[in-house]
């Protein structure tokens, strides 16, 4: 089953957007949430990032949900750091955290594939509100 | 320019930090979150604690701007932390194992600099960003600069293309970053990143 990994600026962003996800997707699927920095302030722990990143990219593989900046570009690091066969295991989805969240772990939550949760995620897009 | 020289270079950057970072914050107030000079100097006071710790066992060039890169990394805490943390694990690894900077290496080691921001950032110059200090720099050391005799004049020179970039910023509205989402509201601002860019660069200038 992929995992989802949420990373925000603020940890009560990322650890509600978790909840909201996980009401949806049950308990299978794994949700982590990566939010704050190292000393409870708005921002990202890039550590923190790599370890969670390290710790998911494996099995069926990792979709990342993050929201601004740093989140995005220590995802990105964190990706860039593991090993070269374990990469294509992560995808970074071009996707809102919270709808995004909520979309790929429903998706994940029925066995789908990577690329099928990044889809899911990605259709947060059209979403219509109004 | 040796082990010593760099280290103290180090530690001259994290001062210049330390004094402008209220200024920083400031700009980073007006187009950001306000956090630029906060978080520099959290990063750059940890670098300082690193190093001491390094310095037992006197480490290559190399090594000192890695390790300046991981910390920056890993306790900046905003886009500013990958951003340089990535610019010094570049240039650091340019300079691998060597206890000597020529004016060759330096070069290499900020055009190293310049494609680690750039990659991790996606930023061009004229988008308000530290790319539009540290660009013209690189291209001045890249072109005449390779001319110069001294480490020290070379970097001078560099430095003042630095602060034409980092002015440049001013006038022009950001694509990249916070600062993006306030579109024309980013103009007539100076791009903090461009100003702790500048003021890095102008502090190498200054101690080499």
């Amino acid at each position: 089953m992929v995992s989802i990994l949420l990373i925000s600026h603020s940890s009560k962003v990322a650890d509600g957007a978790r909840d909201i996800a996980a009401e949806m997707a049950g308990n299978d699927v794994v949700i982590v949430a990566c939010g704050g920095t190292a000393d409870g302030r708005i921002g990202t722990d890039p550590d923190r990032v790599a370890r969670a990143v390290d710790a998911l990219a494996f099995g069926d593989g990792l979709v990342i949900l993050a929201d601004l900046g740093s989140s995005v570009m220590s995802a990105q690091m964190a990706v860039e750091s593991l090993p070269e066969e374990r990469r294509a295991k992560v995808i970074i989805a071009n996707a809102p955290i919270v709808e995004g969240a909520v979309l790929a772990a429903i998706e994940a939550s029925m066995g789908r594939s990577l690329a099928e949760v990044d889809k899911a995620a990605q259709s947060a897009h059209t979403m219509t509100k109004a | 320019m040796d082990v010593k020289a760099s280290m103290a270079i180090i530690k001259a950057m994290a001062e210049a930090i330390r004094v402008n970072k209220d200024y920083l914050t400031e700009l980073d107030a007006a187009i950001g979150d306000a956090d630029h000079g906060v978080n520099m100097d959290r990063g750059f006071q940890a670098v300082l604690a690193k190093l001491d710790a390094l310095t037992s066992d006197p480490p290559c060039v190399g090594t000192i701007l890695s390790t300046v890169g991981m910390t920056l990394v890993s306790t900046v805490g905003g886009a500013s932390g990958p951003l340089y943390g990535t610019a010094f694990l570049y240039a650091g690894n340019v300079v691998k194992g060597k206890d000597r900077v020529s004016l060759d290496d330096a070069i290499a080691m900020l055009e190293a600099a310049l494609a680690g921001i750039k990659k991790r950032g996606g930023a061009e110059v004229g988008d308000k960003t530290m790319v539009d200090a540290l660009e013209p720099a690189v291209a001045y050391l890249r072109g005449p600069g390779r001319n110069e005799t001294s480490l020290s004049s070379a970097l001078s020179n560099a430095a003042a293309k630095a602060r034409e970039g980092m002015e440049s910023t001013r006038p022009i509205m950001a694509v990249r970053g916070r600062a993006s989402f306030l579109k024309e509201r980013s103009i007539g601002h100076l791009d903090p990143g461009a100003v702790s860019c500048y003021l890095l660069l102008k502090t190498i200038a200054d101690s080499v």
